[in-house]
């Protein structure tokens, strides 16, 4: 990012002089993460539900497997992401390797587990609690599930966030299959690791300080939101 | 009543599959943009953003550069992942070449290697006529070498530094002889961490930072010599590379301007690179 002598406070000192090139790093991070939990969210959460409220041979086997592929290494995401992209694989006519639709993807793959498995026990818990009330209101199964969802949107938030939580921190997948190239897939993360490898210790753990405070202050963001509104629900 | 929920959940997935293709189509798929495979080496230095900002600026093609080893590089190009390789490793090149990979080989600059280590330079190696007694004493004294071991240029050439002093240092691998599998800087890194010695490439030498207690010991001897070559990816195996482009790069960096530019590019005063191709004067 610079050629001189580093110091842990570069970081700070470029983000507040407004590089252009550092808030395009953070810019694209939040972007592929927060696509990747949007997409995983909207598939993840109604499959959690549907777990969690329905009976069918071969669930238990299902809720293990999710468990499970809650702890996929990253680099084991990006390499078959990579392999399915790459120009010789199935999906390699996409064109998609090496843009951040590519991290999107492989992020949401690493994701969507973790959103699927931990909304499904946080709605069963609301099912258990809620049973007779649906019951007596004679909802239908997919009525059932959205209430349920509404009932139980702000642990669903905790949810969001351990999702978020993980993709934002991976490094492993997005440079398999981002590539970390300068202005177009280079993340906070690859960044990182590119300036550790660079031997800029005190810049890489300036820019770490960074991605943690983002963290910090989007946790701070949503958890505010979710308090003003429970205070509103008393009035 | 189950069912029709998995109709629309099928139906939402379908969408935001589609969504995310029409995106990538609308973003990729463009003439003006080339992927470069290339080396760590290259990148971490800063050579390849100089010289291909001034590419860019002649020819309006924007260069993406996905950095790696020379061996994972020249895997990702036979897949078909990149349209240009600049890389350093001249056997396993014309091997990619004659096997049909890629169109053809020029040499475009060259550099050196050097043998790394701590200051008090326990196994002598900066009073080492030659490199095979370098490597003689390290390994006579056992004392730790940090290999890449990731077959990247680096290591390929290492390896062959070796067997050319009739070492094998494999039996020692876990004990003095250590491989650490990641790129240059990370072994960098690694090696001084473990007071190891390790042999590198100047570049990404001078451009490192964190070099501590750490000193070139053993350099300047003919077979450290390191040249970097450059390769179309063949696009009668993979149609969907960007033939046009790929072949202006490469004219332009065999060029006057392109080699010029090489030879401009300096950090902290030092020039990195060598250029060394066959100079064609008009291009384009």
């Amino acid at each position: 990012m610079n050629d001189g002598q580093s110091t842990f406070l570069d970081a700070f000192r470029l983000l507040a002089s407004g590089n252009s090139e550092l808030w395009n790093i953070v810019l694209l991070s939040l972007q592929v993460t927060g696509g990747a939990v949007l997409i995983a969210t909207l598939i993840g959460l109604p499959l959690g539900a549907i777990l969690a409220f329905k009976r069918f041979r071969g669930r238990n086997a299902i809720l293990i497997l999710l468990s499970a592929l809650m702890g996929l290494p990253p680099v084991v995401v990006g390499l078959l992401v990579y392999l399915a992209l790459s120009n010789v694989g199935p999906l390699g006519v996409l064109g998609l390797l090496y843009t951040p639709s590519a991290m999107v993807i492989a992020q949401t793959i690493l994701v969507l587990p973790i959103i699927a498995a931990l909304s499904r026990q946080v709605v069963e818990d609301y099912a258990a609690e809620y049973h007779e009330q649906l019951a007596i209101m004679g909802l239908s199964t997919w009525a059932s599930i959205r209430t349920l969802i509404f009932e139980a949107r702000h642990s669903l938030l905790v949810v969001l966030l351990a999702g978020f939580g993980r993709a934002i921190a991976e490094v492993g997948a997005v440079m398999i299959v981002g590539g970390n190239i300068a202005h177009l897939t280079r993340t906070m993360t690859t960044a990182i690791a590119l300036e550790t490898s660079r031997g800029n210790l005190a810049l890489a753990l300036g820019l770490g300080v960074v991605l943690i405070t983002l963290s910090v202050i989007i946790n701070a963001v949503l958890m505010a939101v979710r308090r003003s509104e429970t205070r509103l629900s008393y009035i | 009543m189950l069912s029709r929920f998995f109709l629309r959940f099928a139906s939402l997935v379908t969408l935001i599959a589609l969504s995310v293709c029409i995106y990538a189509f609308t973003t990729v798929a463009n003439d003006n943009v080339l992927t470069l495979q290339s080396t760590t080496s290259t990148e971490n230095s800063g050579l390849l953003r100089f010289i291909l900002s001034k590419f860019s600026k002649k020819t309006g093609i924007t260069v993406r550069v996905v950095a790696v080893g020379t061996g994972q590089a020249l895997k990702n190009a036979r897949n078909g992942d990149g349209d240009v390789l600049l890389v350093h490793a001249k056997a396993a090149e014309e091997k990619f070449v004659k096997d049909g990979w890629g169109v053809e080989r020029f040499d475009v600059m060259y550099n050196d290697f050097i043998i790394v280590g701590p200051e008090e330079d326990p196994a002598g190696l900066a009073t080492a006529k030659s490199v095979d007694e370098a490597l003689k004493r390290i390994s006579e004294k056992k004392v730790p070498f940090l290999s890449r071991g990731d077959d990247s240029g680096t290591h390929k050439a290492e390896r062959r530094l070796w067997t050319a002093a009739g070492i094998d240092p494999t039996p020692a691998s876990g004990t003095w002889y250590r491989e650490a599998g990641s790129g240059m800087g990370a072994t960098i890194n690694t090696a001084i961490g473990m007071r190891a010695y390790l042999l590198t490439d100047r570049a990404t030498w001078i451009s490192y930072q964190n070099k501590t207690q750490h000193k070139v010991l053993f350099e300047g001897n003919p077979q450290l010599f390191n040249q970097y070559g450059i390769i179309q990816v063949n696009p009668a195996h993979h149609p969907r590379v960007n033939a046009k482009a790929a072949a202006q790069l490469i004219n332009w960096i065999l060029s006057k301007d392109g080699q010029e530019a090489i030879a401009a590019f300096k950090v902290h005063g030092h020039q990195l690179f060598y250029p060394n191709a066959k100079v064609q004067e008009t291009v384009n």
